[in-house]
């Protein structure tokens, strides 16, 4: 097992394009609209999973709202989309920026507090801004949704083929990877994973907690706002029941289910959980039944998820150092 | 109008404090915080009704069974759930997350089983009003106020003169010392979930009497606003969590009156406002964190 992991890690690079590889080969192979429509909804709940492994996986600070983000990114493009007809750039541009707003109004108060007050108030926050898209009727036109939502088009090139959507989400989908990759590399990233790992000891060799939580809270809820923004227009047409709790509590079970803190373990999850209530058709209607029974057992078995204990980086660096001792 | 709604408030304000002690217990023992509370009270308002249906309308005997039900619901869901998480010594975010799963089980089962739409709940007190000014209260709220009291004289009593309180103060102040002490810490534990879960039992199965409808959506918006009583109060304070639960109560029922399709969104809004202000509540003391 060690050295299969060893030899994965040691192959990043050629993995990673291998998996791109594929991921660009998959509507050539399953071309039917089935197959990648399927395709194209993992594509957009890797970002979302990915942006919320962001606070809750690195961070450490159990988010439960991340639907609410993704339902303010979703309805600000939306409307700036039916309303002023605004082009895709904008629209994509202002659900992320408004969504980090949110975040940060929300985070400023909610992220002094240690514990699990982030997790209630998030909760509670996801209710709120479901009320407020039910009830605001001038604004969101309440449970009828939003309508006919232009898809993304620029300089006279229009996206609306699925196959068009996929190549997009994928492409969104590696630039998502690339950011969260690069934030955890960083010395913000290190930060992030000291306060995880013991609040006071983090505050004590001089990082500031609360600049960092609120800093990586809004990003996240920036790319689920971004994430939301693909939705409303891929789907044309929104209401507020996709972004109610229960979808903030899939999202949360991908990233419990595939490993906190770790890029292929969200991935992983994102597939396997989206997947198999298509496999399991029958069971459809006991899908959230069979996703909570998967996270209670999860938290029995192993409470860190599939890969979430792995550290590639320091595998490698361990392998490296074996192979320079054997050649000494 | 005011002292209408004052009263309204105060009824449903005093079954926010029965979930919200709920939640304080299961907090002071293990500082957790039970996503699965809101679903214990829906559940118990379920099988007082189903139970009653089932048994041609013997409300008594279905309230007792369902308590009895519920309660052992409750006790199991730490046994066979959270007691090897806090054995194996994990993270308290394990626990966090294995409550979220309960939840999600439980809610869901209702609603596969029992289905989506509001139930009614047959009127089985019909115990009249009386009419003071221009305030109409009926007997029902009086009930329900003078349970809420009478169950959290009962609990402090519990609390503060038998041995099995004495047992839970001390898991709560320090859990390796009490199990230094010869106390059985798991039993402790699950003793308290079986309170919690029989009081949220009782404040559902009371909503249900009083509204005279349930559905499987009331224990998540119950969890929330006696979560937010609970802060309000100063959470882990016993009666933090019976005051923060009549002021919630009397806030949405004066704020209902003004725009009632927010009216789930106002105990949030408190809540946030809150934590803002003074997050160790109105009667919590403030902690410091110690290395």
């Amino acid at each position: 097992m060690n050295r299969i992991l060893a030899c994965l890690a040691r192959n990043q690079l050629l993995i990673s394009l291998t998996v791109l590889a594929l991921a660009l080969l998959f509507p050539l192979v399953f071309p039917s609209q089935y197959s990648i429509r399927m395709a194209t909804l993992c594509g957009m709940y890797i970002v979302l999973a990915l942006s919320l492994n962001l606070i809750t996986g690195y961070t450490g600070q159990v988010s439960l709202g991340h639907a609410a983000f993704f339902g303010i990114g979703a309805y600000t493009a939306a409307i700036l989309a039916t309303r002023f007809g605004l082009n895709f750039l904008f629209t994509f541009i202002a659900a992320a920026i408004v969504a980090g707003l949110a975040a940060f109004l929300l985070g400023l108060p909610t992220l002094k507090l240690k514990g699990h007050y982030l997790a209630m108030v998030t909760l509670g926050f996801c209710e709120i801004v479901r009320l407020v898209e039910m009830n605001w009727m001038g604004l969101t036109r309440g449970p009828l949704g939003i309508l006919n939502i232009p898809p993304p088009s620029l300089w006279g090139f229009t996206i609306d083929a699925p196959i068009e959507y996929y190549y997009f989400i994928v492409a969104l989908v590696v630039l998502t990877i690339k950011l969260v990759q690069n934030i955890v590399d960083s010395r913000v990233g290190k930060g992030l994973i000291a306060i995880s790992e013991d609040e006071i000891a983090a505050e004590a060799m001089g990082i500031n907690i609360l600049r960092y939580k609120v800093m990586v809270f809004v990003i996240s809820a920036a790319l689920a706002g971004f994430a939301g923004a693909f939705y409303a227009q891929y789907m044309s047409y929104i209401d507020p029941t996709s972004f109610g709790t229960d979808q903030s509590i899939s999202i949360f079970i991908m990233i419990i289910f595939g490993g906190l803190a770790s890029i292929p373990g969200t991935i992983i999850g994102v597939i396997v959980l989206t997947l198999l209530p298509e496999v399991l058709r029958g069971l459809m209607d006991f899908r959230l039944i069979i996703y909570g029974l998967i996270l209670i057992a999860m938290m029995l078995v192993k409470p860190e998820g599939l890969l979430g204990n792995i550290n590639f980086t320091r595998i490698k660096k361990a392998a490296d150092g074996k192979k320079a001792g054997e050649l000494k | 109008m005011f002292i209408q709604q004052l009263v309204n408030g105060l009824t449903i304000g005093s079954t926010y404090a029965l979930v919200a002690i709920g939640f304080t217990l299961i907090f002071g023992v293990l500082e957790l915080i039970n996503f699965a509370h809101g679903s214990f009270y829906m559940v118990g308002a379920y099988f007082t009704l189903m139970l009653m249906l089932a048994m041609g309308g013997n409300f008594v005997l279905a309230f007792i069974i369902s308590l009895a039900l519920t309660g052992a619901l409750g006790a199991m869901m730490d046994h066979f759930a959270l007691r090897r998480i806090r054995e194996r010594r994990a993270t308290k975010d394990a626990a966090l997350i294995s409550t979220i799963g309960i939840a999600t089980v439980i809610d869901h089962s209702v609603l596969e089983f029992f289905g989506s739409e509001t139930k009614s709940f047959p009127a089985v007190l019909n115990l009249g009003k009386i009419t003071v000014g221009n305030t109409i209260i009926s007997y029902m709220q009086i009930l329900i106020f003078a349970v809420a009291v009478i169950l959290m004289g009962l609990l402090t009593f519990i609390l503060y003169k038998t041995r099995i309180g004495k047992a839970m103060r001390a898991v709560s102040q320090n859990m390796d010392a009490a199990k230094l002490m010869g106390i059985n810490v798991n039993f402790v534990i699950s003793f308290t979930f079986l309170v919690a879960s029989v009081l949220a039992a009782i404040a559902g199965t009371m909503v249900g009497m009083y509204y005279q409808a349930i559905e499987v959506t009331m224990g998540f918006a119950i969890g929330m606003k006696s979560f937010a009583a609970a802060v309000l109060g100063g959470i882990s304070v016993l009666p933090g969590a019976m005051l923060g639960g009549l002021i919630i109560g009397v806030v949405e029922a004066l704020g209902a009156s003004i725009s009632s399709g927010y009216r789930d969104a106002i105990a949030f809004a408190v809540l946030i406002i809150v934590l803002v202000f003074k997050p160790s509540g109105l009667l919590g003391k403030k902690h410091n964190n110690k290395v």
